[in-house]
């Protein structure tokens, strides 16, 4: 599908073969298929920055736009099934809970905590770049939820941009502070050099935060997964901050991490509930799609976090 | 910070005491801790190995606790 994806991209003139319906439904396991990650991803890129060279007219092709339903369609199915969830919660007090259960117990989480105590330079490096698939785009799917949403929700959620934005210092966007990361390490700052290598359960995190983003309808979802996100991110981050200091990283690294560390203490207040709960209070029905994305959030990212870990399990005792 | 000079508290449950509008915190030691973003967390429960700033180890702990009584350490699975 991928490579379909690229010539229908490349030789924009005319009808063009474009993955079909078929296609997509006949992926299995859309969650470990990196072949269709990486179609899908090439589609949403195509709304973030695009591809040097590429026609931008091709964000809105009608060919391309129908070759991604199926897709879509395909990548929800599966993100539901793998964070069924059955609560429904309708008011922000119930919406706050619900999040704060869901996510208090993760602690660091073993990929963090990993990183943080036993991983080799050569592995967190790996982690770094596996990684930059999102932090190079850090907070932009959540950019596209802003017009869809009103009030204190919205008010909310700009905030949280605001900061991921740099709070008004450019040199402080995260997702330059990760580039800074990467290039202290002399790792490449493109971000098509991480897709290409990246797994199947990267992108599909990747993009499960487009699929919420870019639908309208999802837009519960996508705040939830914010949420979720948010939520657990401090712990991990102090841990693999205190990694990058153990290997005696550049300070480029460390920085990164510890900023996370406060500044996700405070966004995840803010993600369940000034942003979860007043979009709640505000449009009740959405409850359930905001435990959704949550929910969504902790399986894919969880899914992602596991293949690194076995990865690594896979080298230790292979060299045993 | 606000724009409007107004300076609020916002109190999370079982968490952090959410400040928006400061310029700065001024610690138990005196220390002056600018403030760079529009809102900050401050630590309520005095765990936060980063005070004044809450670090969510108002979690961390009941967390760090549970694991250690059901999980070995990664360090031990090899
Ligand atoms: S309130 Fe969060 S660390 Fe103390
Ligand atoms: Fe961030
Ligand atoms: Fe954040």
């Amino acid at each position: 599908m991928s490579e379909a994806v690229i010539r229908a991209l490349t030789v924009p003139t005319g009808p063009r073969p474009v993955p079909s319906p078929d296609d997509a439904r006949r992926v299995t396991d859309p969650l470990t298929d990196r072949d269709f990650q990486l179609a899908l991803w090439m589609l949403y890129e195509l709304h973030y920055r695009g591809f040097d060279g590429i026609d931008p007219d091709l964000e809105w092709d009608p060919l391309l736009i129908a070759a991604r339903r199926p897709m879509e369609a395909a990548l929800e199915a599966a993100v539901r099934e793998l964070a069924a969830v059955d609560d429904e919660p309708t008011t922000a007090k119930e919406v706050a809970t619900a999040l704060t259960r869901m996510t208090n117990g993760c602690g660091a989480g073993e990929l963090a905590t990993f990183l943080g105590r036993h991983a080799t330079k050569t592995q967190f490096r790996e982690y770094l770049a596996e990684r930059a698939v999102y932090h190079l785009h850090e907070s932009d799917p959540q950019s596209f939820v802003l017009p869809r949403i009103d009030g204190p929700a919205k008010v909310a959620l700009a905030e949280l941009q605001y900061d991921e934005y740099g709070s008004g210092r450019p040199d402080r966007i995260h997702a330059g502070l990760y580039a800074k990361a990467l290039t202290s390490l002399g790792i490449p700052t493109d971000l098509l050099t991480h897709v290409d290598r990246a797994e199947a359960t990267t992108l599909a995190s990747v993009n499960t935060m487009s699929l919420f983003a870019l639908n309208r309808r999802l837009r519960g979802a996508a705040l939830g997964h914010l949420a979720a996100f948010e939520a657990t991110s401090s712990l991990p981050c102090a841990a693999i901050a205190e990694g990058a200091r153990r290997l005696g990283l550049p300070p480029e690294v460390a920085d990164y991490y510890d900023e996370h560390v406060e500044a996700d203490a405070v966004h995840e207040q803010l993600a369940i509930r000034d942003i979860c709960g007043a979009l709640v209070e505000n449009e009740p029905a959405l409850g359930a799609d905001v435990v959704l994305g949550a929910a969504a959030c902790l399986a894919v990212d969880g899914l992602a976090a596991d293949v690194l870990l076995d990865r690594w399990r896979d080298l230790r005792s292979a060299a045993s | 910070m606000t724009g409007d000079g107004r300076v609020t508290v916002q109190l999370c449950p079982g968490g952090p005491m959410l400040l928006r509008g400061a310029d700065e915190v001024v610690a138990d030691d005196g220390t002056v801790h600018p403030v760079g973003r529009p809102v900050v967390a401050l630590c309520r429960c005095r765990r936060s190995q980063r005070m004044p700033w809450c670090d969510n180890s108002h979690k961390a702990r009941r967390t760090d606790r549970a694991d250690r009584a059901d999980r070995p350490e990664r360090s031990d699975e090899n």
